[in-house]
């Protein structure tokens, strides 16, 4: 059975089409990477997979293990085990970020019928993971994403889906904002966490960031479908003829 | 008229085992409605008060009946029909009723959600227990460990009694009657409230709270505080209770004083959550108070924070006089306006001494209907050399029926002192509860985190315990407010 499935989706913004029948199997243990052009419709297929509001199909299912998310809001996904990296991280003024996370950690072990973490518990966690993550405890006093700098912001984006341990991971333009260094960093961190049980869905414009999280599949993403799949060397075709050669080519 | 004689027994009960009584006037009957030079009178004889007493209090009548309610207030609410209220009557409790399983179980789920013990919960709840008499004894140790130290900390009613001289040097000193329409009210028709006074060189050991003053739900809609900080002391006040107060009383006007001496300091805390009537705003309470602090001496230091969620209306603008050199006020607030709540609050900051410094922070949520405005006057007088004041006017709006206003007054008349004023609005963003949402957060735990970290400035200045509390007030006052 796949992790994720997503089938046939159709989407429109403005009643304007921006999916047009997008399918997808992700399988357990597997490193997906969609790429596209700008405006092909990356963004739109993370929100819509994290069931942003506004977001919602026209037509088509997605799956998360077997289960329709057609009628589960954003939160629920999450708890299911859905995580979105975000490209821009949004900032929360006054709120600290290890209550944030330990907020976050216990409504999933709340879902998983786990015990929630006391504080004490919780903070321990949370240091061992971050300091693999190159993340200070400094930062995780300040607020969310406060004042963070570009690799600060994505790091703590890793930290978040480290502590949670998804099922499925969405890494929309990770490395987009980041120098070779914090690149290196994040991917690290990325790649720490694949297993056989999870599965990562790494959507990126360029080739570089797939040097560092390799993927098993690349999939391009054309006007809102994808049109051609492949092994990592399609990552390497489009760096090589960009992507109007392929999109030609369809 | 069964229930009254009981619930009248029952104060009586547990006020015969109660060495230092809290409790005042047990043989109160009703006066006849509406108010008069006759009613004063009654409430006075019937609190056995000294002539002074009495005669301020006529005076203050006298200068009530020539008075005009302010109209200045950005609230609105019918004319408020003052032979319609009843001044004066017996204790009451609420019913009293035999287990939890009788209690309205949306108040059950609001007293889960604050965290309340069911113990406490049992007794806010009205129902009957012997817990009362635990609060007795916890509060006789409490007392007596005040004692030890020279604190007096009782009813003012009791205090007009043992310290008649303390009573009549301070009350009226900091507001006096002819401040304001509901202050003179209030002078006239007071019915109790806490007198504390803090002897020199002492250091209240611990937080004082109105929660030990177990009568306290009968203290009524007129209540009146004074507090005396001598030189060198410190002491800390806690006003109110997170959990959701139910009154028959509409309009609530007290009066609140503090005095701090040379190097004193006051710091003030409430937590407001009278009941803000249904969404429509019917039946809820009309919360018209006065407050100001007198820091005379030098380096001292008084600090209201308070966190409003409650009341259909609040009018209330906790204040400093700052008459001594150096000395310091502080003005942390929060006020949560939901539904059809119409909040109109702020500070006044008096610089009289020289390098006076006040601060302001002042957090305002608005959602639903509801309306609120921050209201502030900051003066710098001519002495007032070297002085300065830090304001900062934040809104939070969420969604869009609702109204933030800032009305800040600046009046400097010296050119050497500093007056800040920063003010922001700002609506939770979309942005903001989707990336929460996408951790796992429901609506209403996003929404009152975020809320929460807007309001983070001034809750880091509650007493520990009072924060907690408070915090998750702020979430469950805005429920169903967002989504």
């Amino acid at each position: 059975m796949s992790l994720l499935e997503i089938k046939n989706a159709k989407l429109k913004l403005d009643d304007k089409d921006i999916l047009k029948g997008l399918s997808l199997s992700v399988s357990k243990g597997e490193v997906h990477a969609i790429m596209g052009p700008n405006g092909s419709g990356k963004s739109t297929l993370s929100y819509m997979l994290a069931g942003r509001d506004g977001y919602e199909l026209e037509s088509g299912e997605v799956f998360l293990e077997g289960q329709s998310l057609s009628d589960m809001e954003a939160d629920e996904r999450a708890r299911s085990g859905l995580f979105l990296a975000f490209q821009y991280p949004v900032e929360l003024p006054g709120v600290g970020g290890m209550s944030f996370l330990r907020e976050a950690v216990n409504s999933r072990r709340k879902f998983l019928g786990e015990e929630e973490l006391d504080h004490l518990a919780f903070v321990k966690e949370a240091r061992k993971v971050a300091s693999k993550m190159f993340v200070k405890d400094e930062m995780l006093k300040r607020a969310v994403n406060v004042g963070f700098s570009g690799g600060e912001k994505k790091r703590f984006e890793i930290l978040q889906m480290a502590m949670l341990k998804p099922k499925v991971s969405i890494l929309d333009e990770t490395d987009s904002g980041l120098d070779v260094d914090a690149l290196k960093i994040v991917s690290d961190g990325v790649n720490a966490q694949r297993n056989d049980d999870n599965a990562i869905v790494v959507i990126t414009h360029y080739q570089r960031l797939l040097d560092y999280i390799v993927p098993d599949f690349v999939h391009i993403l054309s006007d809102g479908s994808i049109i051609k799949s492949g092994g990592p060397e399609l990552a390497l075709e489009v760096e090589k003829n960009g992507y109007a050669g392929l999109i030609n080519a369809a | 008229m069964v229930a009254t004689k009981e619930t009248i027994d029952k104060v009586k009960e547990v006020s015969s085992t109660y060495k230092y009584g809290f409790v005042t006037d047990l043989e109160a009957e009703k006066a006849p409605l509406g108010l008069s030079e006759d009613i004063v009178k009654f409430i006075s004889h019937k609190k056995k008060e000294p002539k002074w007493l009495l005669e301020w209090r006529l005076k203050a009548y006298k200068k009530w009946l020539s008075m005009e309610a302010p109209n200045w207030a950005m609230v609105d609410f019918p004319k408020i029909n003052f032979q319609d209220i009843y001044y004066y009557s017996a204790p009451k409790t609420k019913p009293k009723l035999n287990s939890l399983d009788e209690v309205d179980p949306e108040l059950l789920r609001t007293y889960e959600k604050l965290g309340i013990p069911i113990k406490e919960q049992e007794v806010l709840a009205g129902v009957a227990v012997d817990y009362v008499f635990d609060s007795v004894s916890v509060a006789t140790t409490f007392r007596e460990k005040l004692a030890k130290e020279g604190i007096i900390f009782c009813p003012i009613s009791e205090a007009v009694q043992t310290y008649p001289d303390l009573v009549k040097k301070y009350i009226g000193s900091v507001i006096p009657i002819s401040d304001n329409y509901y202050a003179a009210l209030n002078s006239a028709v007071f019915t109790d409230g806490s007198f504390v006074y803090i002897p020199k060189g002492v250091k209240c050991p611990m937080e004082l709270s109105t929660y030990f003053r177990i009568n306290e739900q009968n203290s009524g809609q007129f209540e009146r505080t004074l507090i005396i900080a001598e030189d060198d002391t410190y002491v800390s006040y806690l006003e109110g209770c997170t959990a959701p107060q139910r009154d028959e009383n509409q309009l609530h006007a007290a009066v609140v004083e503090l005095v701090a001496m040379n190097n004193a300091e006051i710091k003030y805390s409430t937590v407001q959550n009278w009941y803000p009537g249904d969404k429509d705003g019917n039946g809820g309470i009309y919360n018209f108070v006065t407050k100001r602090g007198n820091c005379i001496g030098k380096k001292s230091k008084i600090s209201w924070t308070q966190v409003e969620t409650g009341s259909a209306i609040t009018w209330k603008y906790p204040s400093c006089v700052l008459k001594g050199d150096d000395s310091v006020g502080e003005f942390y607030s929060v006020a949560v306006a939901n539904n059809a709540q119409q909040a109109d609050t702020g500070t006044k900051m008096i610089h009289i001494g020289k390098n006076t410094k006040s601060t302001i922070i002042s957090k305002g949520i608005s959602a639903g209907k509801a309306q609120n405005t921050y209201r502030g006057q900051v003066q710098i007088q001519k002495n007032a050399k070297g002085s300065r004041n830090f304001t900062q006017c934040d809104s939070l709006l969420i969604g869009d029926k609702c109204g933030a206003h800032t009305v800040p007054y600046i009046n400097q008349f010296t050119p050497h002192a500093r007056v800040e004023h920063e003010a922001t609005t700002s609506k939770i963003s979309e942005d903001q509860l989707f990336y929460c949402l996408q951790r796992g957060l429901d609506t209403e735990q996003a929404t009152s985190l975020i809320v929460n970290g807007f309001c983070k400035e001034v809750m880091k200045e509650l007493p520990m315990e009072f924060a907690v509390e408070a915090q998750k007030l702020i979430g469950i006052s805005l429920e169903g407010s967002v989504g």
